[in-house]
């Protein structure tokens, strides 16, 4: 037990490369989804989805860099993360739609969604987009010009991770200080109200949030795919866009508040990385952990609103 | 296409829609009590690591005894935060309870049996063909030559429908759906009768995940209840919430799955992860034609305090 909590420290803040090359690098990804996750919980919106918005985000991405290996690359990378945001935000519009007008619950839609994006992705490693030796179930490697730009040559940590930060500052900016951002939040505590206020447009204001949230799950698998693994495979998500409903709730879904916790969780999973491999513990033990910190905010939560409530007014 | 491949095409129907109906008529009992047990895949992921288990050890009463076991122990964490304890975000805490499944499933998976999850060899339950009955032709070997779990479906069906639109206990189960509240003035014990639904869906959400392992792969593999849980959700939807409706909805989705039987029988060459989409697209399909148009109970997910 004591060797494997060494190997996990170790991994995760034991050297400036650990922590920038492991944990940050880890944590990317994230923070973004966990972002995006934030964002729809916001607006009411349950998107349990962030999974197949990253994976089909990974892949449009990788489709334009296939595609347009010759361009140079500040044109190509702008591209490349350009296409894996829409392609979320069109991976989520499905839902978002089934739910405006079919009125299906958005929790079953994004899982359905989920299956459905794994599957597609299969599909493309295996048949249009396979490596051309056909034997390995993948891409091929990018262009050096499909690539995001390192911090360095000493670190793997890349643009993405800035990139990530920068749409914490803005999402908060919008979400706090804007028109936008008060109906968002005002359709997320309560629907009915916002629309008995006049907010006739809660409806879009939700569709809105659903967008965004999978556009920004999209863009954290562009970024995957440009910054990390630099080719798509069938396992690209380790599961991020469940840790992400993780990193969300214990953010309180606040957008900065994401990054301290994106960066707490890619600590956790690059150091568990650390620990399969040096103390043979199985690293989705991880997922239990994430678990029972979801788990112990909600029963936080539960305990802080009954004090209130049962204290005299 | 032959008569053999629309026997295979019924066959593989049964077959598939056994572990989803044993699954959503557990949920329909749930759902009418009010609650959305979201956890319902962690439960069914656990019936199948706990049939591995059991099956090991105690041959298949053994393999069938854990799975239900597993799935209860699933389905209690699931109560305690939301029913009988603290009553939380039954979305967030099923979520969550899931994961935790996953989690817990995977490490002993890997803990126990080695990350090249060796060659395991366990006992699986044998065909029983019901005498008479398997002659009928077409159908007759597809409904009436399968492993017990599937006569289970038969009866339990009947059972669940006499009990919740037969009996008093049934009625009180369907007014806490719609309004806890004026349940618990009429002296229904509300949060009691949830908290015995939810063990009772964990009981056959744990007999799913036994039947994928037991009566079906013979074999665990991580994260193997893939999404089951949720189709079943969906289940419950199209067959808008009546135990027979949710025995033909998971009927339907196993000849949308099987489906690939006829279609590669036809000669056409299709990508196979189309026919592995399929389910999921045909779910969404008809969630989106039926969805709108039933009548959810009208307390499904709300948190009851009293």
């Amino acid at each position: 037990m004591g060797d494997a909590l060494r190997a996990l420290l170790a991994g995760a803040f034991g050297s400036w490369y650990a922590f920038g090359s492991g944990t940050l690098v880890r944590a990317t990804p994230l923070i973004l989804t966990g972002l995006a996750v934030a964002i729809a919980f916001r607006a009411g919106v349950f998107n349990i989805g962030a999974e197949g918005q990253f994976i089909v985000g990974a892949a449009a991405a990788t489709a334009a860099a296939l595609a347009m290996h010759s361009l140079p690359a500040f044109i190509l990378v702008p591209s490349m993360l350009v296409l894996g945001f829409g392609a979320g935000a069109l991976w989520a519009w499905i839902a978002a739609v089934l739910r405006a007008r079919f009125h299906v619950l958005e929790v079953i839609s994004t899982i359905m969604l989920n299956f459905v994006a794994l599957h597609l992705v299969s599909y493309l490693v295996r048949g249009p987009l396979q490596e051309p030796t056909h034997i390995y179930p993948q891409t091929v490697t990018f262009v050096d010009a499909a690539r995001l730009p390192r911090f360095g040559s000493s670190t793997r940590l890349h643009l993405g991770f800035l990139v990530a930060v920068l749409a914490c500052v803005a999402a908060w900016f919008v979400v706090r200080y804007t028109a936008a951002g008060f109906r968002l939040r005002a359709v997320g505590a309560n629907p009915d109200a916002a629309r008995s206020a006049g907010m006739i447009d809660a409806a879009r204001a939700t569709m809105r949030a659903f967008l965004i949230s999978g556009a920004l799950a999209g863009l954290a698998g562009a970024i995957e795919v440009s910054g990390v693994t630099y080719a798509l495979y069938e396992n690209i998500s380790p599961g991020y866009g469940f840790t992400a409903i993780a990193v969300a709730l214990l953010a309180q879904l606040n957008p900065l508040a994401v990054v301290g916790t994106g960066i707490l969780f890619g600590a956790l999973e690059a150091g568990a990385t650390a620990m399969q491999r040096d103390a043979g513990v199985p690293s989705v033990v991880v997922s239990i952990v994430e678990a029972l910190i979801i788990l112990a905010l909600l029963a936080l939560d539960r305990f802080r609103s009954t004090a209130t409530r049962e204290s005299p007014a | 296409m032959s008569v053999a491949d629309v026997t295979a095409f019924a066959e593989a129907t049964v077959r598939t829609a056994t572990p989803l109906a044993l699954a959503a008529v557990g949920e329909v009992v749930v759902e009418r009590a009010g609650v959305l047990n979201i956890s319902l895949e962690g439960i069914i992921l656990a019936g199948a690591f706990g049939a591995l288990v059991g099956a090991t050890h105690g041959g298949l009463t053994g393999g069938f005894l854990v799975a239900v076991l597993s799935g209860v122990a699933i389905a209690l964490a699931f109560a305690l935060f939301t029913v009988i304890w603290l009553r939380a975000d039954q979305i967030i805490a099923g979520t969550a309870i899931t994961l935790l499944s996953t989690g817990l499933t995977g490490t002993l998976y890997r803990t126990l049996y080695g990350s090249a999850g060796a060659a395991l060899t366990i006992p699986t339950a044998g065909r029983i063909a019901i005498p008479g009955l398997v002659k009928l032709p077409v159908v007759g070997d597809a409904l009436f030559n399968q492993p017990a779990t599937t006569y289970l479906v038969y009866l339990i069906v009947p059972a669940v429908w006499w009990w919740m639109f037969r009996t008093h206990a049934g009625l009180g189960l369907r007014a806490i759906g719609e309004s806890p509240a004026a349940a618990d003035a009429a002296g229904v014990r509300s949060t009691h009768v949830r908290f015995v639904a939810v063990l009772f869906g964990g009981i056959l959400g744990g007999l799913a995940g036994g039947t994928l392992v037991l009566s079906q792969a013979g074999t665990f593999a991580e994260g193997m209840s893939a999404g089951r849980g949720f189709i079943a959700i969906a289940i419950v939807v199209l067959g808008r919430w009546h135990p027979v409706g949710v025995m033909l909805a998971a009927l339907l989705f196993g000849a949308a799955s099987a489906l690939q039987f006829l279609l590669q029988a036809t000669g056409i060459a299709l990508p196979y992860q189309l026919f592995l989409a399929l389910p999921y697209v045909l779910t969404l399909a008809a969630l989106a034609g039926v969805a709108g148009r039933v009548r959810a109970p009208a307390a499904l997910a709300r948190v009851h305090d009293h």
